[in-house]
């Protein structure tokens, strides 16, 4: 090898060193700048668990509360509300929950903790929407077949009590559950599902 | 030095990749001028082979031009330009953005950088000559970035809604009040309000992100392409474009590329390393980078005892103080101040001296520029401190500040280093200019 | 290559702007050093406490997050419990309940928040810890004020010595000497804060200086005076923490993106002469 070759290579090595350590340092100081796009730790402050008390929430009374900027809607359900999410099991995309949209201990027909306490986020899964409340006696605009129920008015989407959602809807899966605990008498926690203290 | 090594080492690596690649670059050039502007502007631009250290500061400036472009559009995300907020805005960034801290102080002591940069690479052309024919538009094209750099630091630096930020503008608008006739309403109109307030806040915002910014990327890139037309000048101050090989290449010149992007990558690590230590280390710089008064919120209701300008405006800061007022008016030392910035805009046609580089220049030019570094460095200390920091004068000389006095001396000094050099530069004993640069 | 003349010149006028400013020295009342150390979790937690108690009843630390006080060691169970008075939730600000107009009456001026107080009182003269160490020493009776307290810091503050039951009721002493010389030993001999001014007065049309030393004379407080001073240590250097809480993970960051361009310099700078081989 000529002393030019030897040059080369020992170039091309600097070079491709340089680059490497340099697109390191690059790399490093990008850390911070994409890092302080992330939530701030006021918005965790803003998106920490809140607490409602539903001790004063009669049967077939629904609550909205916020958390994280979303509607969370804590509804009373009466035995006639239970047994109308039963009936439709038949009619909704998943009767069963299998769509992780809940945590596992709200994975079952009522989609809660206790059956009559529903806690859902009043999201539409369609495009963000917030559906409204509409009991069982709403069946002159919602089909006499309605057992009661949330409605999107957006794009038409209906869930029922369970917050399961219709099959032929245009939104695709369930309402999601929050994570949640009960704590004490009639205190909600919505955010936290931290079991102790 | 023998033509062909003066050529870039090329890395030939055949292959189907590198097959795409020209392919692309074709395809690209036939629609853009890359490949005419690589050459122009790197592969074959040829800048004088003997820059040394006082070089650095001009690729040094864009790198942090760029540094604050980028830390400020991340600011932007989480400051509130409302009187109201912007305080607590900035410690938010400072505690509650995640690396916030870092970018907050990667731009506050890159304000600091960018003047200690801007003002070796004026100091540099000063001493090579570079203002001289042919590059009288490169100077005046920076000369303006420098008034465009002055006016960003000042809209910006009320941002932090901290109670320098607020008498600092409050005093450097009260000197547009001392303007004749219009004053008033001139300062009235800059601050929008009676007094600095939310409404002077908000359009100081606006200026500083995006106004002020956009006509100093645009005055970067006539200063480039106005040196990219004529050349570099270099420390020995003579033309390299005179002696050319049979190439058509300057004998004393080498590619931009690689030589100097590689020594420029260079003077980036070092100065990145410096800049580390006073950002990680001493982020307030001794009170003269982030002053202390301004972590107290801005309160129209109490002056804080002393105010100073940041360190980079304190120069001219003092010779506005030491300029008497007349006629009950502050305008003549405003008019001081003012002249004292754009005088440099004359210097490429008050130098008449025969030779460009202080190295052939006589004793009376070196002599003229030590004084004037020094005058320039007494003004900027005297502006950070009050006037009566060296105490008073007794006797025959009353009890005038001693301060002042030096202030207005070295005034009278700085005036006259610009207004004799037609003089001193002409009647120099120069020493004789090389054929070829030196090394 | 480079211009030896000029640096020569540029150092000389560096070092003389250097010493001129060293020649500027403060008057008045000299910054008693507070011995805080940031690495010390115990003084931090124990002046984190001292700090709610004390300060903010009247004071607010509204731009500092409770749940912040993770970095001294603490979860926010015991924050919750040991911090937190005032039932806000722990990644809430430290907020103050008092209300600013009422405090504007009580005290003439409304509080200033403490979060980032001891960076605004850095001086050339001390850190700003210094300065509310010396502030939290210098505390007097005096009942010409409203509070019925002074400062010899801070000459007619409106803040009452809220630590005194600690401290004790510390009395003004006043001593005046002819001499500058004798004033100065007397003033480095004072074993409290002390305060040293000259007074110029006329005297049949000739100028007479006096010189008025003022010193604090310690009251009997439930801590013993070094016991006061550690507690007063604890409390600064915890706001000192409070100013800039990131302080300690900027040196770290620091230490290692130093250690990262260390290496980068190395290949740049080998890159830089493998290259420059070409030019002679």
């Amino acid at each position: 090898m000529s002393d030019q070759d030897v040059d080369k290579c020992k170039r091309g090595f600097l070079v491709a060193a340089t680059g490497v350590v340099g697109g390191v340092v690059a790399g490093a100081a990008a850390v911070p700048f994409v890092g302080s796009m992330l939530p701030s730790e006021r918005a965790k402050a803003a998106g920490a668990p809140v607490e409602a008390d539903i001790s004063k929430l009669a049967p077939g009374e629904m609550k909205i509360i916020e958390w994280r900027g979303k509607p969370v809607w804590i509804v009373n359900r009466t035995k006639e509300m239970l047994a109308g999410i039963t009936k439709n099991n038949s009619k909704v995309s998943d009767p069963k929950s299998d769509v992780p949209l809940q945590p596992d201990y709200a994975k079952n027909e009522f989609r809660s903790i206790k059956p009559e306490i529903a806690v859902l986020e009043g999201v539409c899964s369609h495009l963000g929407c917030s559906p409204q409340f509409k009991s069982a006696d709403a069946k002159s605009d919602m089909g006499m077949d309605w057992d009661g129920g949330f409605f999107c008015p957006c794009h038409g989407s209906k869930f029922d009590f369970a917050g399961r959602v219709f099959a032929g809807s245009p939104a695709p899966v369930n309402l999601k559950v929050p994570p949640y605990k009960f704590v004490g008498d009639g205190k909600i926690i919505i955010g936290d599902d931290s079991k102790g203290a | 030095m023998a033509a062909k090594n003066k050529q870039p080492v090329v890395i030939t690596c055949a292959g189907p990749l590198n097959g795409v690649a020209s392919g692309l670059l074709t395809w690209v050039d036939q629609r853009f001028p890359l490949m005419s502007n690589w050459r122009d502007h790197l592969a074959e631009y040829y800048a004088p082979k003997n820059f040394n250290f006082w070089y650095f500061f001009g690729s040094l400036a864009m790198f942090v031009l760029v540094l604050q472009i980028v830390t400020g559009i991340f600011l932007t995300m989480h400051y509130k330009p409302d009187a109201s907020q912007a305080f607590a805005s900035v410690e938010y960034i400072m505690r509650d953005v995640w690396g916030g801290w870092f970018i907050r102080y990667m731009h506050s002591t890159g304000a600091s950088a960018f003047f200690i940069c801007v003002y070796l690479h004026m100091l540099r052309g000063l001493m090579y000559g570079s203002y001289r024919k042919p590059r009288e538009l490169i100077w005046i094209f920076g000369m303006l970035i420098y008034l465009c750099l002055m006016a960003e630091a000042f809209f910006g630096y009320l941002l932090p809604w901290g109670q320098m930020s607020y008498w600092g503008a409050q005093v450097i608008v009260n000197l547009f009040a001392s303007v004749p006739f219009i004053g008033e309403d001139l300062s009235i109109l800059i601050r929008g309000d009676y007094v600095v307030s939310d409404a002077t806040l908000n359009r100081f915002f606006a200026f500083h992100v995006i106004a002020v910014p956009l006509v100093l990327i645009g005055l970067v890139a006539a200063h480039i392409l106005a040196l990219h037309e004529v050349g570099s000048n270099n420390p020995d101050g003579v033309e390299i474009k005179d002696k050319k090989d049979a190439a058509g290449h300057p004998l004393d010149g080498i590619p931009f590329h690689p030589y100097y992007t590689v020594k420029d990558t260079l003077g980036v690590v070092v100065f990145l390393i410096i800049f580390s230590i006073i950002m990680f280390f001493v982020p307030e710089g001794g009170g003269y980078f982030l002053e202390y008064n301004n972590f107290i919120p801005a309160d129209p209701l109490k002056t804080p005892p002393h105010i100073a300008p940041v360190w980079y405006f304190t120069p001219f800061y003092s010779i506005l103080r030491a300029a008497p007022p007349m006629f009950n008016s502050q305008f003549p030392g405003v008019v001081a101040m003012g002249v004292a910035t754009l005088i440099f805009f004359l210097l490429p046609w008050l130098d008449r001296s025969p030779v460009n580089s202080i190295r052939y220049k006589g004793p009376l030019f070196r002599g003229a520029i030590t004084i004037f570094v020094v005058v320039f460095l007494i003004l900027g200390y005297l502006g950070t401190e009050p006037t009566n920091v060296w105490g008073q004068f007794g006797g025959w000389l009353g009890n005038a500040d001693r301060a002042t006095v030096v202030a207005r001396v070295c005034t009278i000094v700085y005036f006259l280093f610009f207004l004799l050099m037609p003089w001193y530069s002409s009647i120099d004993k120069c020493k004789p200019v090389p054929e070829r640069v030196t090394c | 290559m480079l211009n030896p003349s000029i640096f020569r010149v540029l150092r000389a006028a560096t070092l003389a702007v250097a010493l001129i400013s060293v020649a500027h020295a403060n008057e008045g009342m000299r910054l008693q050093t507070a011995s805080v150390n940031a690495h010390d979790l115990v003084s931090l937690q124990n002046g984190a406490k001292l700090f709610v108690n004390y300060c903010l009843n009247c004071h607010a630390a509204s731009y500092m997050r409770y749940n912040r006080l993770s970095d001294l060691g603490l979860n926010e169970q015991q924050i919750r419990d040991n911090l937190i008075f005032t039932g806000v939730k722990v990644g809430e600000l430290m907020k103050v309940a008092m209300d600013g107009k009422d405090a504007k009456e009580w005290f003439g001026v409304p509080p200033p928040d403490l979060t980032v107080i001891t960076r605004s009182r850095s001086s050339g003269a001390g850190s700003g810890t210094d300065w509310v160490y010396t502030y939290l020493k210098s505390f007097y009776r005096d009942d010409q004020r409203p509070t019925g307290w002074n400062n010899l810091l801070f000459e007619n503050v409106g803040m009452p010595h809220v630590l005194w039951q600690l401290s004790g009721q510390q009395q003004l002493a006043v001593q005046e000497f002819k001499s500058e010389h004798d004033a100065h030993a007397a003033l480095i001999a004072a074993k409290s804060a002390a305060r040293l001014d000259a007074e110029v007065s006329m005297n049949g049309g000739k100028e007479e200086r006096r010189y008025k030393l003022r010193t604090l004379q310690p009251g009997a407080g439930t801590l013993a005076p070094i016991e006061y001073d550690k507690q007063v240590t604890d409390l600064v250097n915890y706001m000192g923490y409070m100013a800039e809480p990131m302080r300690l993970e900027r040196r770290q960051v620091g230490t290692y993106v130093l250690l990262l361009l260390g290496v980068l310099f190395v290949f740049a700078y080998a890159l830089k002469k493998a290259f420059w081989k070409d030019v002679h």
